[in-house]
């Protein structure tokens, strides 16, 4: 694990059992059996992970949401599971089915939480911000996917925390909102808040996190910074930075052994479908024109692209669905 | 945006205040809360008092019926009312939002009571302003024992609405609390006072919140006196009703 300048969130080995569950003949099921991570402040953490790995779990347990099986949690150096109002006021908390009141209008409900803090932040700034302005006559029942989203922020951000957690903040946003939002969480990261954040999407942890933590199944599977982890289990060359994904369709049943440098493979993926991950160098891509050239083959198509979080992530949770 | 720093929660009481506030206006500009809560009560009240149902009590009707009509009110607001708004915020996450506030679970907890008690006071105030014309006139040594036992009735009845908002859907809550109220409104002992009643049901009916509360006030605004047995059974009710709830309620 690292060590961030200035934490905010440091779990350590967290368990976490729920039940009993009939479906289990009564027993516990383990929904996180050992996750660890840091947080720090000014920097974007992202949980990125399958639905079902235990993401929500773990800041559920973090937010003193849920109560830890086992594990330590230490929240701006308190303890989630027994703090006060005093640490909640510094915690920010965007809910993955945002927890908004459906009678609710937008105004008075922002108002009413903001009266929950000593010093909240101003809540025209809020609202003009996240276009809330637009919507803000209409109940919480009738506001689209996006627009509860975007007030499910302001009602983490109207108390001004130093903490900022958001489950799944991408979730059922169109385009420009997802852009608003995203723009909004690198200016707050830029402020200083800490933003732990959750996400089964590769893009919304490509784009905003600076350091990624996958879970899986219920723990830690790998972690670092964005183009660390492109880099995972590549093997040390100096062109470790060149990590790209190349496809290509030709007839099917071709053998490329010995084309490229021994560590790339080229996999058949589908009849006539071939993909190569790794550290491509120029003499690769030479080598392998020249292969199709000796051979009188032109393909039928051809890409190549870095290799993305996505790759990484199958690579590392396997590809069956499960 | 501006630099987070030095967030601190509002002092504890204005959370609570706030919260009451908040959700007392919510049930009240809710339809079907007030039909709940005021209308159908104040129809009780007219239909007793123009149908000889209480007739030959030793009492005028409107006497008899407003202290039961009282306890209705308790009911509708603090078990169907409030158990039905729980239950829904369970389901729409909002529980758990507010809970990660300042307010915390304690705070959401006590600003609910809050808005119950608040609700309570515009019911009375609307009864009493309808009864009075009719001829009601309490005993005026049992006003303030009957309103403390209002206040105790309505705590009974919040422990019960939060027990069954915390344990099942909010359509099941919806169901059991609104069939609930009508059976025990009608049959246990709120407004058809308990000798009334069959012989079988008189020898439950006084165990149970609703025969208590309807008896007790009763026993207040008629004739001045403390009933103490409903007040044990009321005070009861509330620990084991809000024992059951903070043990099995889910937030989520």
């Amino acid at each position: 694990m690292r060590s961030p300048k200035s934490p905010v969130l440091t779990i350590d080995g967290l368990i976490k059992d729920v039940g009993p569950l009939p479906t289990l003949d009564g027993k516990m099921l383990r929904v996180v059996s050992d996750v660890s991570l840091v947080a720090g402040r000014g920097e974007v953490t992202a949980l990125l992970g399958a639905n079902g790995a235990g993401k929500t779990t773990t800041i559920e347990c973090a937010q003193g949401l849920q109560k830890r099986t086992g594990g330590t949690i230490s929240l701006l150096g308190s303890d989630p599971g027994t703090a006060g109002a005093e640490l909640r006021a510094r915690v920010g908390v965007m809910l993955q089915d945002g927890g908004l009141p459906p009678s609710a209008r937008p105004i008075p409900l922002l108002r009413h939480i903001a009266g929950m803090y000593r010093n909240p932040r101003p809540l025209d700034e809020l609202v003009q911000r996240l276009g809330i302005d637009s919507f803000s006559r209409t109940n919480v029942r009738r506001l689209s996917g996006g627009q509860k989203q975007r007030l499910a922020l302001a009602a983490a951000l109207i108390g001004n925390p130093e903490v900022l957690f958001l489950d799944e903040p991408s979730a059922g946003l169109d385009p420009q909102s997802r852009q608003l939002v995203f723009e909004l969480i690198s200016e707050l990261r830029d402020s200083g808040m800490g933003i732990i954040l959750t996400t089964h999407l590769m893009d919304d942890a490509q784009r905003l996190a600076d350091y990624v933590y996958i879970i899986d199944a219920g723990r830690n599977v790998a972690e670092g910074t964005v183009a660390q982890l492109l880099q995972h289990n590549m093997p040390e060359t100096p062109h470790r930075d060149h990590v790209r994904t190349l496809h290509f369709e030709a007839l099917p049943g071709l053998d490329f052994t010995g084309v490229l440098a021994a560590e790339i493979q080229i996999r058949e993926t589908r009849s006539g479908s071939y993909t190569a991950t790794g550290a491509l160098t120029p003499a690769d891509l030479a080598a392998l024109t020249a292969w199709w050239a000796h051979h009188g083959i032109m393909p039928g198509s051809l890409s190549m692209e870095a290799r993305s979080l996505e790759d990484v992530f199958l690579d590392i949770s396997g590809r069956e669905i499960r | 945006m501006t630099t987070a720093t030095g967030s601190a929660p509002a002092p504890l009481l204005r959370r609570i205040l706030l919260q009451g506030k908040y959700e007392a206006a919510t049930m009240l500009r809710n339809g079907e809360q007030l039909i709940l809560a005021v209308v159908l009560p104040l129809l009780a009240l007219i239909g007793l008092t123009v149908t000889p149902l209480l007739d030959g009590m030793g009492d005028s009707r409107v006497n008899i019926a407003v202290p039961g009509i009282l306890a209705l009110c308790a009911m509708s607001t603090a078990f169907t009312g409030q158990g039905i708004a729980t239950g829904f915020d369970r389901r729409y996450g909002v529980l758990r939002f507010l809970s990660t506030t300042p307010l915390g679970r304690a705070g959401l907890i006590a600003g609910k009571i809050l808005a119950v008690l608040a609700v309570l006071v515009i019911q009375l105030v609307i009864v009493a302003a309808v009864a009075f014309p009719l001829g009601w006139r309490p005993d005026p040594l049992g006003v303030l024992p009957g309103l403390c036992l209002l206040v105790l009735g309505a705590a009974a009845f919040t422990a019960l609405g939060l027990l069954v908002a915390g344990t099942v859907r909010p359509e099941a809550t919806l169901a059991i609390t609104n069939l609930l109220w009508i059976l025990l409104g009608a049959l246990g002992g709120i407004v058809i006072p308990m000798q009334r009643l069959p012989e079988l049901a008189q020898n439950t009916v006084h165990l149970l919140p609703s025969g208590s509360l309807g008896e007790g006030l009763r026993d207040a605004f008629l004739h001045g006196a403390v009933n103490g047995n409903a007040v044990l059974v009321l005070l009861m009710w509330t620990v084991l009703a809000g024992a059951a709830a903070i043990r099995w309620f889910k937030w989520n």
